[in-house]
Parts: C-alpha cells; structure tokens; sequence
C-alpha cells in the first residue's frame, strides 16, 4: 500500500466496503480525485435530478390525459423520395450525438497523453458535432412549430400537453448541448494554447463528463419521448 | 501527479464501446417498427439501460473510480424511482376523474333540475 505525500489514501485501499467506508470516515477528503471533477460529478448529479423532473412530468401529463397522445413516429417523420420514413432525423441526431461522444472519449486519453495538439483537435470536432446536433435541432423545431402548428399550449394532433413537454425537455436539452459547444471551444482553445501543460490534462476529462452527460440524457430522451 | 491520477486506457476499448453504441442506437431506432406493446417497452429500456451504463461506466470512466464516488453519485437517484411511482399513481387518479367529469355526458342528476 503506497501513500502518496499529496493526496493521503484514506482509509483502507482493499476494494469493496471497506474502502467506501473508509474513504467516508477518513477525516480527510471523501473523494480521491481532483476537486474540479468532484464538483463537476455532483453538478451532474444535480443535472440529473432537473432532466428526470420534466421526463416524470412529462410522464404523469401523458398519463394523465384522456386525449390520444400525438404519435411522435408520425409527427417526427420525413419524407425522403417520396417516402415517408419515421423519426428520419431524431435517428441521426442520435448517431451524431454518439459519434461526439467517441471524439470526446479520444481527446480525453489523448490529453492525459501530454498529446495537446490531437486532444484539442478531437474537442473542435466534437464541438462541430455538437453545432450540427443543434442546427437539426433549430430545424425540427421551426418545422413543428411553422409547418404543423405545435405549440406549447395545444396542437393540431392530439393531446395539448405535448408541445409543453416536448419543448421543455428538448429545448432544455438543447440549451445544454449548446453551452457544451462554448464550454468545449474554450477549454480546447486553451488546451491548444499550452495552458496546461504545468497543470495537468485533468480539465479535459472534466470537460468531457459534462459532454458524455448530455449524451446520457439524450439516451433517455429518445427511449421515453420518441419511441415510447 | 497528474499521470498517477489519470485515467488512461488502450485505445481499443473506447472504439470498442463507440461501435457497441452504434448498434445500440440501431437497434433502439429499429423498435420504432415494431407494435406498441410490452415486448417494445422491454426492449426500448433494455436498449436504453446498455447505453447508458457503457457511457456512464466507460465513457465517463465510473468503472475505475472509487466506491465512495460512485456511491455518491449512482445513490442518490434512486430516489427518484419513488416520485416516478408516485406521479403514476396520481396520473392515472387524474385521468380517471377527467374521465368522470369531462368526456362522458353528464347523467341528469340533482344538480341539473336545479336549474
């Protein structure tokens, strides 16, 4: 069992309960990581409370309604040479999604590899797809709103309390992949810049939680809103 | 100090996880043909959960961190399995009395002749 002078391994380093139980009684720090990841696991935790609110909202107003709820593989489908294929584009907004969260996964380990040029060259990327998620986003929405008159408080389809749902969760949602975008553009700029060459790539992985939660969300967004 | 707290892992595993997410999403995507029903909902979650733990426990590298974190962090939500339970409950309370009192046509009653 190796101390390190730093950080003080607390408790007892055997895996299982009593290390947990250790690491909570040490009269020390709880959680042997750096406090910026920490901080950032608990503000998810806290994120994580506010998203399954709207989709447990969202759950009992569906419930709730005695009206037909608007079939969301019909309201979200398109129609691509003539024919009509279903939830066509939430399909690729998941792809897009996943496949950022891969670029993210790389600039992580290539960050803690010192390998600062691919690391915030793999972050721009996953920026970019973050952007293009967004933009298709930008673009179901002006189609629902414009084209087939959902709006938050009623909807030519079916039950009213679709629109409010649907806007709450996937704006919400939205409004997080964007902040995600700048949060990524900047770390990634300072990255490339050698800010933290002294300090350690640990920013990168921090940056990329925060990246893979929105993914996470976006997981069970689809499951609950699109295909149920 | 940095390299003995990060987290570092052969490339093959995330390209691993990244395709297995891939045919995760197919096959998610995939269930919108099939009819609305039990087996779907099994399999809508079923697909759902997968994803979900090989982002959380590989993307986000919460198999390697240590029981005091991931008990914070994977603990607490559970709670929230108890106001899913009980906004069910009272939405099915919610629909039947919106059934009761607004789509079926009233029976004349007591009230009625009052006018």
């Amino acid at each position: 069992m190796a101390h390190s002078e730093t950080v003080p391994a607390a408790g007892s380093n055997e895996p299982g309960w009593q290390e947990l139980v250790g690491d909570w009684s040490a009269d020390k720090q709880t959680f042997q990581v750096p406090w910026g990841k920490a901080m950032m696991w608990i503000f998810l935790l806290s994120d994580t409370f506010i998203f399954s609110c709207f989709l447990t909202g969202y759950m009992n107003v569906r419930i709730s309604t005695p009206v037909e709820w608007p079939n969301p593989s019909v309201v979200f489908g398109l129609e691509v040479f003539g024919f009509n294929v279903p939830l066509l584009l939430i399909g690729i907004m998941t792809f897009v999604l996943i496949t950022s969260s891969g670029t993210m996964a790389l600039a992580v380990n290539f960050g803690y590899r010192r390998d600062r040029g691919r690391a915030a060259a793999l972050m721009f990327i996953t920026a970019a797809f973050g952007a293009i998620f967004v933009g298709m986003q930008a673009f179901e929405w002006s189609k629902l709103i414009i084209e087939e008159g959902i709006r938050p408080w009623g909807n030519p389809m079916g039950a009213s309390q679709f629109g409010a749902s649907f806007f709450m969760i996937t704006g919400f949602h939205g409004l997080h992949v964007s902040a995600g975008v700048a949060y990524l553009t900047i770390v990634a700029m300072k990255v490339l810049r050698g800010d933290y060459e002294k300090k350690g790539y640990e920013i990168v992985e921090i940056t990329g939680l925060y990246w893979h939660f929105v993914d996470l969300v976006w997981v069970f967004i689809f499951a609950f809103f699109y295909l149920w | 100090m940095s390299e003995a707290t990060g987290q570092q892992h052969p490339l093959k595993l995330y390209f691993v996880i990244w395709g297995l997410l891939f045919a995760l999403s197919t096959a998610s995507y995939a269930t919108d043909f099939l009819e609305h029903g039990y087996f779907r909902w099994f399999l809508i979650l079923t697909f759902m959960f997968l994803k979900a733990g090989f982002i959380i426990a590989i993307f986000m590298h919460m198999k390697w961190e240590r029981l005091a974190l991931i008990w914070a962090i994977l603990g607490p939500p559970a709670v929230l399995l108890v106001l899913i339970g009980l906004m069910a409950v009272e939405g099915d309370y919610t629909e039947l009395t919106r059934r009761d009192f607004f789509s079926a046509p009233l029976a004349p009653t007591g009230h009625a002749e009052a006018h």
